[in-house]
């Protein structure tokens, strides 16, 4: 199994779970974060005052999937998130040693 | 703070004093019976005026701070309405209105002391507006000595101890309200001396409040994290409902300095339309020829700066008169908070100084030009405009000496600032033990 973190433009959102749906992934965890990679922040004027913009929002999906679908997935997500433009964002892939289905008991693959 | 800025700063406040070469609130004979009409006009603008900083300014400066510290800019709001209401029972009303001083009043009207008349039972008495009792002109006056010096807090929001602001409110005024008021509206040396005028309070106002701010902001310092940090406003629209009360609020501030509901309230009310929306207007346009976007924001500090502009003229000039202190008050000022503000460098956080102390400045000398005879027979014109220029100075250089003097007084005393890590966390739960939204 693997978690698939992936650091994306907010507005890509809907494009990457729709596009996730259609190769059979439902579960998905999203958070509103706020960061910078090569993008960089800039620098900006309110009033006269300039001040740096440092940290850009962006969006962070976890999905865990069984270790067959990871790369379709990765493939998915980055081809959905793309814009070619600085700041499309990463994808990051872990192990995962175990995963519990609380209302079942089920574990491993049979939880995902 | 750098030796140039200093010196940029300096020769601006200079220059303004180097060129320089009331009647609206003036007394009435005592008037045998009470007008109905009139007492209910300036009953409705007490009211008014008070709406204007509770929840008014409160609400448009609230909004413009960082939500950690919404609730500190609310608090010095509420508690300078406190603080100048008990002082002016004291002292204030009697040094403002009281005696024929050329620079301050006596003590002759302390704790409201012939407020009722001679007698103390003459509750219809009054000295100073014909026809409306004394009680009401004693209130409508105590609500210009609330929201003047609550103006000053946009200068210093977000980085000043709550007890130093009061201290220092507490000397400022001692030291620059009363007097001004004296010399302009109770026959003192600017209004009944040099015959300079100010309809509603450009000079007494929004001049003295705006280049006290400017001080003040100076001598604090700029917030830590000025020019690196975003500091955008929380609320655009605590600021937007704050911009609308200040407005409406405005026309008990104009017309209600008619002392009257009669012709020359009615031209006031129109005049301050007129500003206003202009103002709002032109700011906005401003913005949009430069950035392309009109902001709210842009549109809410040219209503005020509309309504600052107008404020010394209302009463004087014509609906065209109007027209031109709007488009002033959408150009000028923008240039001070936009341009001005960055050159010089000073954290002024709200910007009271770009559009109260410009905006008084520029309505001011305004209304020496384009007061119109028919209306309140103030004939605008180089004489006039000079009388203006003159008071313009006084005010100007009165209000930084007493605002240094009080301001390093209050530094000494109890320390102007908090902890940086006060000022981090946010004024609201360290200094209100508070939070403006609760999760």
């Amino acid at each position: 199994m693997k978690l698939i973190i992936s650091i994306i433009k907010p507005f890509k959102l809907e494009e990457v779970k729709a596009a996730l749906a259609d190769i059979g992934i439902e579960g998905m965890t999203v958070t509103e974060v706020k960061g910078f990679g090569r993008q960089k922040g800039h620098t900006e004027i309110y009033r006269g005052s300039e001040y740096t913009v440092d940290f850009l929002p962006k969006v962070k999906i976890e999905v865990v999937v069984v270790d067959d679908l990871a790369a379709k997935a990765v493939e998915t997500i980055t081809k959905s998130a793309k814009t070619g433009k600085i700041g499309d964002g990463k994808i990051f892939v872990l192990p995962v040693e175990d995963v519990i289905r609380i209302r079942t008991d089920e574990r491993g693959d049979a939880a995902v | 703070m750098s030796v140039t800025r200093v010196l940029r700063i300096a020769s601006v406040l200079g220059l303004l004093v180097l060129f320089n070469p009331l009647h609206a609130q003036e007394a009435a004979a005592p008037a045998p019976s009470i007008n109905s009409g009139d007492t209910a006009w300036m009953l409705t603008s007490t009211a008014l005026v008070l709406f204007m900083t509770l929840p008014g300014l409160a609400l448009f400066y609230g909004g413009l701070v960082r939500k950690k510290n919404v609730l500190s800019v609310l608090a010095q709001c509420l508690g300078i309405a406190g603080l100048a209401t008990l002082l002016w029972w004291a002292v204030g009303f009697s040094l403002s209105f009281s005696g024929d001083g050329k620079f301050i009043g006596d003590f002759g009207a302390t704790f409201f002391k012939g407020l009722y008349g001679p007698n103390g039972d003459d509750i219809s008495f009054s000295s100073h507006l014909a026809g409306v009792p004394e009680s009401v002109f004693a209130m409508f006056q105590l609500t210009f000595a609330i929201i003047t010096p609550a103006l000053i807090v946009g200068a210093i929001a977000e980085r000043m101890k709550y007890t130093a602001v009061l201290a220092f409110i507490t000397g400022w005024l001692f030291l620059v309200y009363f007097p001004f008021a004296h010399m302009v509206w109770g026959g003192g040396w600017i209004g009944a001396g040099i015959g300079a005028i100010d309809f509603a309070g450009g000079l007494v106002v929004h001049m003295s409040s705006g280049y006290s701010a400017l001080v003040l902001a100076i001598i604090l310092g700029p917030r830590l994290g000025y020019g690196k940090e975003k500091m955008a406003p929380h609320s655009m629209v605590l600021c937007m409902i704050g911009t609308a009360i200040l407005w409406v609020g405005w026309y008990g501030f104009n017309a209600g300095s008619a002392g009257a509901a009669n012709g020359l309230a009615g031209s006031a009310f129109l005049t301050t339309t007129l500003a206003a929306a202009i103002g709002g207007f032109v700011w906005a346009f401003l913005e949009f020829l430069i950035k392309k976007q009109p902001s709210v924001l842009g549109f809410c500090s040219g209503i005020v700066a509309g309504l600052v502009v107008i404020t010394p003229a209302a009463g004087f000039v014509s609906p065209s008169g109007a027209v031109i202190c709007g488009i002033a008050a959408g150009v000028i000022p923008f240039f001070a908070v936009v341009y001005l503000k960055k050159w010089l460098g000073y954290d002024d956080a709200l910007d009271t100084f770009g559009v109260h102390a410009i905006g008084g400045t520029v309505g001011t000398l305004l209304t020496g030009l384009l007061a119109v005879k028919g209306i309140n027979g103030q004939e605008g014109g180089m004489e006039l405009f000079f009388k203006q220029l003159a008071s313009v100075g006084i005010v100007l250089v009165w209000s930084v000496v007493a605002t240094i003097i009080i301001a390093y007084v209050v530094k000494v005393l109890i320390g102007l600032r908090p902890t940086a890590e006060v000022e981090r966390q946010g004024l609201d739960i360290n200094e209100h033990g508070e939070e403006g939204y609760a999760d």
